[in-house]
This record gives structure tokens, C-alpha cells and sequence, in this order.
């Protein structure tokens, strides 16, 4: 090849490393049985990648913050409600949205390895999925949170929530001060990825 | 609980990216396909999983999660008799064989591995 574009001097080789060698080994037999369709392998991509993510969650919130009669619906049936809102999960698992309130805050976790509420949250951050919070949401949610800048009233009871395969959980974070008569779009900026796991609030009004 | 395990850190919270890698994209993809297929349960899922994130050796601060996924997802398939491990690391290896002779730039086919027979 004498035409080529110098625009790298060392014109490597392509090299798979083990792991992405392995993928394409699976996806090569998958695809041979007739059980995976390629192109159907990236829709699943591009959803998770740039589609799915926590202001699917925001938007949950900031209705029930500004609708009584759908947060009612939301605290008996979280998985019709949401889903009215367009949001399904591909697991047919449940959700339950827990409502924070002065007496008590709600705080998400996932002992058994890292189930999380895809259809609202997207997938789950780095450390929801790392053995110490794993461990540690469960023997010391107030040490946990004090680590995510959050220190709650010593009067307010910490309740922890761990997800199964079946069961997922929204936190609904406290709706902030200041904020009457905002719009459901607005107020849906106020609501972090971290307020709807629990380990944080939500913003407040500026 | 030893309370050595009370100080243990957490990651950093800033917004990663959902993958590092293309490979973990495509083997949760996998996954979740599978399990639209029929072919497992998610409670079978999730119990796979399980067992690779509590093993001995992991990292403390999740960045080999989806190494994790991927060896589940392949003791699933092994189990389920789909792809038997012996399968899965003579493709592997031809994939890299493959990776190898293809000139940079161009696609990397599985028909690029020089010990292909037929």
C-alpha cells in the first residue's frame, strides 16, 4: 500500500484484546443459532448509550410533585404509573416508588449485585455497582451519605431498600422550598440522578 | 461486618460514561436480547451475576463490573449448553488471529484469520 494517509506512523495492526475478542466469539456463535440479531444488538446499544437515562426519573417526579391525584397513583401502583408516562422495563419487574419525607428518607441498593430501575434511571452509576456501597448502604447509610455531602436532620429515619431481580425502587426526593407554582419542566431540572437513588436531595431553587 | 469494612471508600461519583469500552455495550446488549428471547430468566440473571460480582478479587471500586457481566453471561450460556466454553475460546482465539492479519483501517472479518479452514 503505497498511498497511504500518513496521518499515523505506526500503522499497527488490529489488535481485539481478550474481553472484546470473547464478545465477538459469542456474538458470532449467537448469531449462527439464529438467537441474536446484529442490528437488533445495536438499537439495544444506542437506547442505553443515548435514549434511556435519569430525566426519564425526573419527569416522574416533577409529576408527582405537581399532580396529587398521579402521585397518589404513583404510591399504589409505581409501575402502571410510570409506565403511562411512556417508561416500561424490559425485565418485567416491578417498581415501587418510595416518597421521602421529613420522618424518613429512602436510600437504594442492590445487595445481590446491581439491579436499579433501568426505564427511569438508565444504567447505574459506577460506584452503585462497587462492593463498598454495596455493603456499606446497608451498615452505615448515614456514613454513606455524609460521603455524598448529604447530612439529614438526626431525627429523620434512614430506611434502605434493596432491589431484586423483580423489584426495583424511585426515590421520590423532597419537592425543595421556593418552588410554587413551577412547571413541571422546571422543576424536572431540580432533580438529580442521585435524589432519585437516595444518595442525595434534590436541587435547590436558586 | 469487621468494622474495617465500615471505612471501605466509595468510587468517586462523577458521570462516567454508561460504557467504557465498545465490548461491554455489546455484551449487555447481549444480555438483554437474550432474556427478550426467552432464554433465561432475569432472576437466573441476576443470580449469575451475583455470584461474579461477590467473587473473591474483585475490584473495590466496580471498574471491572462488566469483565464480571461477561463471565456470567458466558457461565449462563455454558450452563444453557448455547455456547460451551471450549467453543467460545477457539472463536475467540480466531478473532484475534483475524484482528491481527486485517490492515488497519479495514474491517476485521472473521474470514481474515489466516488458520480459517472450511
Amino acid at each position: 500500500m503505497s498511498h497511504d494517509h500518513d496521518h499515523d506512523d505506526h500503522h499497527h495492526d488490529n489488535e481485539l484484546d481478550p474481553m472484546a475478542a470473547r464478545v465477538r466469539a459469542l456474538e458470532t456463535i449467537l448469531t449462527q443459532k439464529g438467537l441474536i440479531d446484529p442490528a437488533a444488538i445495536d438499537v439495544i446499544v444506542d437506547t442505553y448509550e443515548t435514549k434511556v437515562g435519569p430525566r426519564n426519573g425526573a419527569s416522574v417526579v416533577a409529576k408527582a410533585w405537581t399532580d396529587p391525584e398521579f402521585a397518589d397513583w404513583l404510591k399504589r401502583d409505581a409501575t402502571a404509573a410510570i409506565a403511562s408516562l411512556g417508561f416500561t422495563g424490559r425485565q418485567g419487574e416491578h417498581m415501587q416508588a418510595v416518597f421521602n419525607t421529613t420522618d424518613q428518607h429512602n436510600m437504594v441498593v442492590c445487595t445481590l449485585c446491581s439491579c436499579y430501575p433501568w426505564s427511569v434511571l438508565g444504567l447505574p452509576p459506577v460506584w452503585y455497582k462497587s462492593p463498598p456501597y454495596r455493603s456499606r448502604a446497608v451498615i452505615d447509610p448515614r456514613g454513606v451519605l455524609a460521603e455524598f455531602g448529604v447530612t439529614l436532620p438526626s431525627e429523620t429515619k434512614i430506611r434502605v431498600w434493596d432491589s431484586t431481580a423483580e423489584l426495583r425502587y424511585l426515590v421520590v426526593p423532597m419537592r425543595p422550598a421556593g418552588t410554587e407554582g413551577w412547571s413541571e419542566e422546571d422543576l424536572a431540572d431540580l432533580v438529580t440522578r442521585d435524589s432519585m437513588i437516595g444518595t442525595g436531595l434534590a436541587k435547590e431553587a436558586p | 461486618m469487621s468494622r474495617h469494612e465500615k471505612g471501605r471508600p466509595l468510587p468517586p461519583g462523577i458521570d462516567e460514561p454508561v460504557f467504557s469500552e465498545p465490548w461491554q455495550a455489546e455484551a449487555f446488549a447481549l444480555t438483554v436480547a437474550l432474556h427478550e428471547k426467552g432464554l433465561f430468566s432475569w432472576r437466573e440473571w441476576a443470580e449469575t451475576l451475583s455470584a461474579e460480582v461477590k467473587a473473591p478479587g474483585v475490584a473495590e471500586d466496580g471498574s471491572d463490573y462488566y469483565d464480571c457481566w461477561l463471565r456470567a453471561l458466558e457461565k449462563l450460556l455454558a450452563a444453557k449448553g448455547v455456547a460451551p466454553q471450549h467453543d467460545v475460546d477457539q472463536l475467540a482465539a480466531a478473532w484475534q488471529r483475524a484482528a491481527h492479519a486485517t490492515p488497519h483501517g479495514k474491517p476485521i472479518l472473521l474470514e481474515n484469520d489466516p488458520q480459517r479452514t472450511r
